[in-house]
């Protein structure tokens, strides 16, 4: 171990005694949350996802890399069930899980976020994010067509903890806004809210910083790590920005051409000699 | 300088969430119901009741049906027409069959026959969208009409084919058949308009409401968010056409008092529901009345102006108030896309910080 290694080991385990003794809980990377066996996916003649199989932990930030085109999209998309793999089965909290349409798998507590952004332009910030919490409302079509037996109070009650994301990420300014006329990082930061709003078990970003400059790719990375620490979530991602990926992530999934070529913390994918292969290109003489 | 909210402070969320935020619109609102209520009818008179007012009210209802589902929930319709339909002839077998039930409850039953009916055409909406949607609802249009020509049993086997309202009454004033009041015709459809308007706005106030906008604006991510796609979509259809089949109702037993399919609830009925909807402004309550009554009062009005105070021939009259009405439309439709309701929301944006040019 080399004496930098060994410093960095010390403030790692001062820094969590000093955590403890303020009575804060250091975050811990719990079981499985979901596992992956042997995903296959094909269109057609195509075969975008081949017998990929991994899992992700609760707490912690897991990533999915990997060049375009090498099935990370797709993955995403079977997770929540846009895409039913051919082979292959998935696991969600101890349970297999059957194929289910989207909207089912949204009320087990999996929420995302896309690479083009996918808000409802014509509503306002307020109204996104409250939209976000359509799984947690229990008020019938009745109730709220009277505005009465509790569907107002219910909708105080979600506004309250709404409001509580939009301080959180700070959007408090922009909360009537309609999302249409908002700039491209605050319409990414809303859609983080969106997702929030659910209070996923589980929660996908396709792509999060895609076309942000330093100080907004800084901003989301903040939140990302704030929602992990904060809320506990956990948090599976794609991104093509390799500093992020390797400064946030807890472990990271390396796909290319649809097959998996690494797999495990930030460092070892690093000094994978297929990853850099994939990455920098290989020489083939 | 009344219209300000400085100094209005919303304690609560529920005070922010509030119908008229601003103190000036409430009491306006109060003002309006007062005169629409009260001072209205002691003063209308049956050319009023009959040419202005009561279609006015009855396509009112119509439009926030057609609202519901166009402009909140994204579902292109051009079946309003049949199922405007649907709910004159629902009423006329209930006011037939069941002579001692009210009519208001006749009214709201016969919304309720059409809210199935819509529901049922409603079914494609999970497959086709847009222009294709509009397509089938216009199948629904014609499917309809034609099946209330061919069958006997919805006009009563009568020799005319035509079907007739029968009086009824309400509280003793009578409301349908030959002979009823000006006010009465006139009150009657303002409750249901009142009662209608306030149902609309809880729908869409919350929940439901961005329910069906997530769908308009973008179904995908509305399903990743746990929308049930063809539960929204049918009940935004069930909605929309139970307004649809009231306003029908209306039409035919309070305005017409006797209808025959194609000539009443033809396809141009579709599209004139449609133009108020795009003219009053999509996704609005106040575009509704905006777009009903620039549909309805301004011919009216330019007929008056035209044929009696300018003493034009009526004809010519006739084909000046198309041309205007005509022109009128399509100048809204280039210079505020999004109707009167936008119109007279940037209006008050410029209002509240008038005379101040932030």
């Amino acid at each position: 171990m080399s004496i930098h290694a060994a410093e960095a080991a010390k403030d790692d385990a001062s820094y969590a005694a000093q955590e403890e003794a303020h009575g804060i809980e250091p975050r811990r990377v719990g079981d499985v949350v979901m596992e992956m066996k042997n995903i296959t996916l094909r269109f057609g003649g195509v075969t975008a996802i081949k017998d990929i199989s991994f899992d992700v932990r609760e707490h912690e930030i897991r990533a999915i890399i990997g060049p375009n085109g090498a099935g990370k999209s797709s993955m995403l998309n079977v997770i929540n069930g846009f895409y039913h793999p051919q082979e292959g089965e998935i696991w969600f909290r101890g349970e297999k899980r059957g194929p289910m349409r989207p909207h089912e798998i949204a009320h087990q507590g999996i929420a995302r976020t896309f690479q083009n952004i996918a808000l409802f332009k014509g509503m306002s910030t307020l109204d996104n994010i409250m939209t976000g919490r359509m799984t947690l409302m229990k008020s019938n079509f009745w109730q709220h067509t009277f505005w009465k037996g509790g569907a107002e109070r219910e909708e105080v009650e979600h506004r309250r903890r709404v409001e509580e994301i939009i301080d959180f990420l700070e959007i408090q300014a922009i909360r009537k806004t309609p999302v249409g006329r908002l700039p491209y990082g605050l319409q990414k930061r809303v859609e983080l809210g969106r997702a929030l709003a659910a209070e996923p078990k589980l929660l996908l970003l396709d792509e999060p910083m895609a076309g942000m400059n330093v100080e907004e790719k800084e901003d989301m990375c903040r939140f990302i790590l704030d929602v992990n620490d904060e809320f506990g979530t956990t948090i599976c991602l794609i991104e093509h920005d390799m500093g992020v990926v390797m400064d946030i992530a807890d472990r990271v999934v390396v796909l290319d051409y649809g097959r998996k070529i690494g797999d495990g913390t930030p460092d070892e994918v690093r000094s994978n000699q297929d990853v850099i292969d994939a990455y920098l290109g290989v020489s083939h003489d | 300088m009344l219209y300000r909210e400085a100094g209005d402070f919303k304690t609560t969320y529920a005070d922010d969430a509030q119908t008229f935020p601003i103190a000036f619109d409430r009491w306006r609102y109060y003002a309006i119901l007062i005169v629409a209520a009260v001072i209205i009818p002691l003063v209308i008179d049956s050319y009023w009741a009959k040419s202005i007012m009561v279609p006015f009210l009855v396509f009112s209802i119509a439009a926030m049906g057609l609202n519901i589902l166009t402009g909140y929930c994204g579902q292109v319709s051009l079946g309003t027409g049949g199922f405007m339909a649907v709910g004159a002839y629902a009423s006329y077998k209930l006011m037939t069959a069941f002579p001692e039930l009210n009519i208001f409850f006749v009214v709201l039953l016969s919304g309720g026959v059409t809210a199935l009916v819509g529901a049922a055409f409603g079914l494609p909406s999970l497959r086709i969208k847009g222009f294709y949607l509009a397509v089938a609802t216009l199948a629904a249009q014609f499917f309809l009409v034609w099946l209330f020509n061919k069958v006997p049993w919805f006009f009563n086997y009568s020799a005319t084919g035509q079907i007739t309202a029968p009086e009824r009454t309400v509280f003793g004033i009578a409301v349908t058949g030959p002979s009823v009041p000006a006010y009465a015709s006139y009150l009657f459809c303002l409750a249901f308009v009142v009662l209608l308007a306030w149902l609309m706005r809880n729908l869409t106030r919350g929940k439901v409401g961005r329910q069906w906008m997530a769908i308009r604006d973008m179904d995908i991510a509305a399903e990743i968010i746990g929308v049930h796609p063809l539960k929204t979509k049918l009940i935004a259809f069930a909605v929309s056409s139970f307004y649809v089949g009231v306003a029908g109702a209306l039409f035919f037993s309070v305005y017409l008092g006797a209808a025959e399919p194609t000539e009443a609830f033809g396809i141009q009925q579709s599209f004139l529901v449609l133009f108020m909807i795009i003219i009053g402004g999509l996704g609005s309550i106040f575009g509704c009345f905006a777009g009903a009554a620039f549909m309805i009062m301004l011919p009216v009005l330019l007929k008056n102006v035209m044929a009696g105070a300018l003493g034009w021939d009526t004809t010519l009259a006739t084909h000046f108030e198309f041309i205007i009405v005509g022109g009128l439309i399509i100048v809204f439709l280039i210079l505020e896309p999004h109707g009167l309701a936008q119109l007279a929301r940037l209006m008050k944006e410029k209002l509240r910080l008038w005379p101040f040019p932030h």
